[in-house]
């Protein structure tokens, strides 16, 4: 029953192929309400990157002296620490993103990407195992949010990272930094995604490189 | 580490549904020991984190409060701060009073010594969630001397430009109040209009209503204290 995969492959499964919210669509909440900013989007990255990680440590050392019974509460009482940990910090360093960020910060405890790290992989591997497999999922989370950010701050502000893109003719389109242009770029990423995945999965099959003959034996 | 992480999978997906047979049942004394010792820690590290960063947190606090009343008042040399007891502005608030619970406004005062007006804070919901801003008062003149909005949750873009949009804030830079909201293309130049946003009607609409609702009760105890201490 366990798994046997390598170090290196826990930790690349988490960046990408195992995307935490393109692929296990986990996390959708911060993904959508906060990534309307690069800057946003890589504070939240972060902050939730620090938590998943401490987290993952703290479960993957105190494993054997959690009782079954109570580990999700034990689980989500030290996610909960360090959420809380991490909000008080940003409060202090940065309190614009800080105020930007709003009640997500809080929010990160119930983000679903944590607990199921530390259900799924923490709670059973070794510390430096689960260290790998914290910061590969957490990097993963980074790249998502920031490719929400990228695309929603460009479309929606004209700038990137503050910095304006386009000459002062460019109207912003204003839905992509509201909550419906979230929702219109997570869904525009996933329809390409997965049309890049079944194409390369039909290109496999057929062991040939044209499409239109891949497309014509698969069916 | 593999037959760890075996076992462990079989206790955690079994152990409800087969504790009496699989395993011996885990004490209560256990769980409580265990979430008792993890909410200790936990509360330990917070208070911990918590003393580390509140410092910095009020000197944030502190100085938006001071950049604010700068900005609103037109660069003061200084000011009083007044709370608002019992119907009267003081200095001092009774000791047994808690002092940070009071409202408070704050009495700027130019080079010469000469009194600039009053800022005065206030928050209404605004078109998504209350809108928090500061503003000054001159109460020789009856007239508002500068707004900043301090904290809103606006649409980005549409009622986000009650901060953003300059010439929305300047028209804040002398209006006789009470103020009274016009369309823009619709002033007909009375001293206390205040051309409001198009396309930001509910929240350019709140702010002036904040500033009125504010003074309409501040008013009569501000006059009274500038006449008491003059």
């Amino acid at each position: 029953m366990p798994r046997k995969t390598t170090a290196a492959q826990d930790f690349r499964r988490g960046i990408w192929r195992e995307n935490p919210v393109f692929i296990q669509m986990l996390g959708l909440c911060p993904a959508l309400a906060v990534s309307n900013t690069v800057l946003n989007s890589l504070a939240m990255g972060l902050a939730t990157f620090f938590v998943l990680f401490c987290s993952s440590v703290l479960v993957a050392t105190f494993k054997k002296l959690i009782p079954a019974e109570v580990r999700i509460s034990t689980y989500i009482l030290i996610i909960a620490t360090f959420v809380t940990v991490a909000d008080m910090t940003l409060e202090a360093v940065v309190p614009e993103i800080h105020k930007a960020l709003g009640a997500f910060i809080a929010l990160i405890v119930v983000n679903c990407i944590i607990l199921g790290r530390q259900e799924a992989f923490a709670s059973k591997n070794t510390v430096p195992r689960a260290m790998i497999d914290a910061v590969g999922t957490g990097i993963g989370f980074i790249i998502a949010m920031l490719m929400m950010g990228t695309i929603r701050e460009i479309l929606g502000y004209g700038t990137f990272l503050g910095f304006p893109l386009f000459g002062g003719n460019y109207e912003p389109w204003i839905i992509f930094i509201l909550p419906p242009g979230g929702f219109f770029t997570i869904g525009f990423i996933l329809l390409g995604l997965n049309w890049w995945e079944r194409r390369k999965l039909e290109r496999a099959r057929s062991g040939e490189p044209p499409v239109g003959v891949a497309v014509g034996r698969a069916a | 580490m593999s037959g760890n992480g075996g076992s462990d999978v079989t206790s955690g997906q079994r152990v409800l549904p087969q504790a009496s047979s699989q395993r011996p049942e885990v004490p209560s004394w256990r769980l409580l020991v265990t979430l008792g010792s993890a909410g200790a820690l936990a509360g330990l590290l917070l208070v911990f984190v918590y003393y580390l960063t509140q410092p910095a947190i009020q000197a944030y606090k502190a100085r938006m409060l001071r950049e604010a009343v700068q900005e609103v008042l037109k660069g003061p040399q200084r000011w009083d701060t007044l709370y608002v007891y019992e119907g009267a502005l003081t200095p001092q608030p009774p000791a047994d009073v808690d002092a940070a619970s009071l409202e408070m406004v704050f009495l700027g005062y130019g080079a010469d010594g000469e009194r600039l007006g009053f800022a005065i804070s206030g928050a209404e919901p605004g078109f998504q969630d209350l809108i928090e801003l500061i503003f000054g008062y001159d109460p020789q003149a009856g007239t508002v001397i500068g707004m900043k909005v301090l904290a809103n949750k606006e649409t980005p873009g549409l009622g986000d430009k009650i901060v953003k949009d300059s010439a929305f804030v300047a028209e804040f830079d002398g209006p006789q109040a009470p103020l009274a909201g016009v369309k823009s293309g619709r002033a007909t130049g009375a001293a206390n209009e205040v051309d409001m946003i198009t396309g930001a009607t509910i929240s350019s609409r709140t702010v002036i209503r904040i500033i009125n609702n504010r003074l309409e009760r501040l008013r009569p105890i501000l006059e009274a204290y500038l006449e008491e201490a003059s």
